[in-house]
């Protein structure tokens, strides 16, 4: 290939020995997986519980816990992040990867008021003073539609509404204008009507940053709305791979047929 | 829409004075301490006696209203009331260093701990544990020789002491902390070394170290009084309120107010600083607002 993608990664697999060094406990959460994600493109993982979409995740940013054992290559840019000394990873995180988790309240820092929980990221990256921080901090606020921001700037995580956290959590993400954006079953934690306005929030978002979209989710609606391509996953393996129509219209393994016969249809009787 | 917007109105840190009136008991126990510190800090300036001088000719006078001994004397004539006061001074004075050292060196020597693991952790817990099995008394009558008998010695033997049971619950917590969400948030963010540990850490340790910082004063000043007790604290005729209560209870059943009168002050105190750590728990915790 001519053109390396932004994140590439090839034969990845995690799996965690048993505490007792035998075969028996042992887990292979992925095995040998392939994913590109190009610049700019989003990429939507599926799958059941269990079949390794967040463990791709993590594995990326370096969160796996200690005792996972991680094999293949994972490529940003070029440069090797499987393996890559705390020191250089520090540096990519959050500045050209970042982040979105899946429960907002407990991915915010209770003790921190939303606007130094912000400022805190171009604080460590770009060494941005206070003051620009903040400043920073609140342009944010506004553009992911926070209303009356410098007052919301200054309350704790719990005094705001789920959607609203969500929104910070999307702010936090985008602050430091990544190239590749990693979100993890953001509206699974949220309600219907806000789930829609957080999916419409992130397309936007998209859109005016330019950045690349690794979505991970098991709600199949949510992918169709947002991503370009579509990897299926089970067993931490990608099943199958297509743009987003296709795999809707002609899915091609077993697996993915019956996933989307098992999403819900409204039909009204004739 | 006006009645349910408006508690938010102002940040929640300049809200805590207005807060605390929904706290009575931190104000009391918090003005009774005041009163205890400011007394000793000034009545005995005041006062036409002092705590050294004995007056023969008024031994181990009972509590009276005339004559001039409030509180009575001691064996040696000396005014209870202004030897209690001095005995506060030293006492607090010792019970507030003390825990201070102890409550700084325990929660940072905790929280690394625990958020760094594997080897760190292991060599930092495992020095906890030595300092832990090292004989408190012979380690002060140790210190005592080297130095001779000084009033800092003390606040370096009990801090080096009593930061170690700190040091071990906060690491407890770092641990699980650790594993929270928002730590792994801030990882991904970037975030990493001191200022992870000042300000994700730390504070969210809070609750733990205040309940247990104010549990540390009074093992303080009772440590305190053990080694007045076993005359390694502080030197005669100075007093703290261990030694006044050590010499109380040798006479206790001739001349009862003698124990009487430092056990009530201590106990006060120590009862004042518990209330005060559990309501400055709740009103320290965002979360928490009335």
């Amino acid at each position: 290939m001519s053109t390396e993608a932004l994140l590439q990664i090839r034969s990845l697999s995690v799996h965690y020995p048993a505490a007792n060094g035998r075969a028996a406990g042992a887990v292979q959460a992925l095995c040998g997986v392939d994913v590109d994600v190009a610049a700019g493109e989003c990429l939507g993982l599926v799958g059941e519980s269990g079949s390794g979409k967040t463990a791709i995740l993590l594995s990326i940013l370096g969160l796996l816990p200690p005792n996972a054992r991680l094999g293949g290559s994972i490529r940003f840019r070029g440069s090797e992040l499987a393996g890559m000394p705390l020191k250089r990873l520090n540096e990519i995180r959050g500045s050209r990867i970042a982040m979105i988790f899946q429960d907002p309240m407990s991915a915010l820092n209770p003790y921190m008021r939303i606007i130094d929980q912000l400022s805190e990221v171009p604080r460590v990256h770009g060494g941005l003073s206070r003051r620009a921080a903040e400043q920073r901090a609140l342009e944010l606020l506004e553009a992911v539609h926070i209303g009356e921001p410098q007052r919301r700037a200054r309350q704790y995580p719990h005094e705001l509404s789920g959607g609203m956290r969500q929104r910070i959590m999307i702010a936090m993400a985008l602050i430091a204008e990544p190239e590749l954006i990693l979100a993890d079953e953001p509206t699974t934690a949220l309600d219907v009507t806000v789930q829609a306005q957080i999916l419409a929030l992130l397309q936007e978002m998209r859109g005016r940053t330019g950045a690349a979209l690794l979505l991970v989710t098991h709600d199949l609606g949510v992918v169709a709305q947002l991503a370009d391509r579509i990897g299926v996953m089970r067993h931490g393996q990608v099943v199958e791979q297509a743009d987003c129509l296709a795999l809707y219209e002609h899915p091609q393994h077993e697996y993915t047929r019956s996933l989307l016969a098992a999403m819900p249809r409204l039909r009204l009787p004739a | 829409m006006c009645a349910l917007t408006n508690p938010a109105r102002t940040p929640w840190r300049l809200r805590v004075p207005q807060r605390l009136r929904g706290h009575p008991g931190i104000l009391i126990a918090g003005s009774v301490l005041l009163l205890i510190a400011l007394a000793s800090l000034i009545l005995p300036a005041l006062s036409p006696y002092d705590y050294f001088t004995p007056q023969l000719d008024l031994i181990s006078r009972p509590p009276m209203l005339r004559g001039g001994h409030l509180l009575g004397t001691d064996p040696l004539g000396r005014d209870l009331l202004i030897r209690v006061l001095w005995g506060c001074r030293i006492s607090l004075l010792i019970a507030l260093v003390a825990s201070l050292i102890s409550v700084m060196v325990g929660v940072l020597w905790g929280a690394i701990a625990g958020y760094a693991g594997g080897h760190t952790d292991a060599l930092m817990m495992r020095t906890v544990d030595v300092l832990y099995s090292v004989p408190f008394v012979p380690f002060v009558i140790v210190l005592t020789m080297l130095f001779g008998r000084q009033l800092w010695l003390m606040f370096v033997a009990i801090g080096a002491v009593s930061w170690l049971d700190i040091a071990r619950i906060v690491r407890g917590e770092a641990l699980s902390l650790k594993r929270r969400e928002f730590i792994d948030a801030a990882r991904v963010a970037g975030v990493h070394g001191a200022r992870m540990i000042g300000r994700h850490i730390v504070p969210n340790l809070l609750g733990v170290v205040i309940i247990y910082a104010t549990l540390t004063v009074p093992t303080v000043i009772l440590f305190e009084a053990f080694m007045s007790f076993l005359g390694l604290g502080v030197r005669v005729p100075l007093a703290s309120l261990g030694s006044l209560i050590a010499d109380g209870a040798s006479d206790m059943q001739a001349h009862p107010h003698l124990l009487l009168v430092p056990a009530t002050v201590l106990a006060t105190i120590i009862y004042c600083f518990n209330f005060l750590g559990d309501g400055l728990r709740d009103l320290l915790d965002p979360r928490k607002q009335a």
